[in-house]
């Protein structure tokens, strides 16, 4: 069977595994990891220049069929997010901005409030808005009429990979969503991958697990089998649970 | 002659220039910058056009690793 692009704002992808820049030991993982896993988009941060740093351009890492992410870190408010998205599509990133307003510096929870303001004005000027948020059914339905072109719910704190903690609460969305609902941070493991898959997710999004395992290339290629076992298995109408055994073979003696 | 600048929330103080002649005087690799100026993006080709004033914000800013 031919499963169906994902499409995103218009764009059709191939891959159901969106990629991160951050916390690779060395950025030359960078290329290695988006062959080895497929993945379409990667996401990228903007930052003032560390005078004492190397200067290196991220962009040089990511392959020109990779669409780029950008992200909004650092915002505190909607205003920010918005300032970082215009400077970030003046600077050539194109159209694709994911909106991340964060105050809480502990968990790293993002502000939904403050989400959908951004979202709001950024859809309103023609970007592609992929918003950042708590699973939160009601919020989620007005990001899809503010214009967000996705919902990317938290499985767990960013860099906690602890999986899907908010799982019933990601499963309200994908049932009720008419855009994609991509389940970014927290997850760690391929099989935490594999299970927003089966849960029916569109895609997920996975840096942290994979820039920081020793062989991040070899495990970029262990979630990308992952998100398509786990969207197979959807689309196959995965079989019931029971409580009780269901013999699997015929339960009349041998000989009978 | 010598302006004032804010850069990067700095305050700080160099020979009248243009964005060109900054980021020479600063020896940044130039392919992997952005310059906001006056809150507005300038684009490369452009720098050696916007000659720096008194007073003037600019936001050197680059792309760097995230998710």
């Amino acid at each position: 069977m031919q499963d169906e692009q994902l499409i995103i704002g218009g764009h059709g992808f191939s891959s159901r595994l969106l990629t991160g820049t951050g916390k690779f030991a060395a950025k030359s993982w960078i290329p290695k990891m988006l062959a080895a896993s497929e993945s379409e988009m990667i996401t990228v941060a903007l930052r003032r220049i560390d005078s004492g740093g190397t200067n290196e351009n991220i962009l040089d890492f990511i392959p020109d069929n990779v669409v780029l992410l950008p992200n909004t870190s650092g915002a505190r408010t909607a205003e920010e997010a918005v300032r970082i998205a215009r400077i970030a599509r003046e600077a050539g990133c194109g159209n694709f901005i994911k909106i991340e307003v964060i105050t809480d510096m502990k968990y790293l929870m993002p502000d939904n409030y403050e989400t959908l303001r951004a979202t709001e004005i950024l859809a309103r000027e023609g970007f592609i808005v992929l918003p950042y948020v708590l699973p939160d059914l009601t919020l989620a339905k007005k990001l899809e009429d503010a214009g967000a072109a996705a919902i990317m719910p938290l499985g767990a704190p960013i860099g906690s990979n602890r999986g899907l903690e908010t799982k019933p609460l990601i499963a309200l969305l994908i049932e009720n969503c008419r855009v994609p609902v991509v389940v970014d941070a927290g997850i760690g493991r391929p099989s935490q991958a594999a299970e927003a898959m089966e849960m029916g997710a569109d895609a997920v999004l996975v840096n942290t697990a994979i820039a920081t395992a020793e062989d991040p290339a070899l495990m970029g290629r262990a979630f990308s089998l992952a998100v398509q076992a786990g969207r197979l298995a959807y689309l196959a109408r995965m079989a019931l649970e029971s409580p009780t055994a269901q013999a699997s073979s015929p339960l009349t003696g041998f000989l009978n | 002659m010598v302006i004032a600048l804010r850069i990067n929330g700095q305050e700080e103080q160099l020979e009248k220039c243009t964005i060109e002649g900054l980021v020479a005087v600063k020896g940044l690799v130039a392919a992997s910058l952005v310059v906001e100026h006056n809150g507005r993006i300038v684009k490369q080709t452009d720098w050696h056009t916007v000659l720096l004033r008194h007073g003037d914000v600019l936001e050197l800013l680059n792309f760097v690793g995230g998710g």
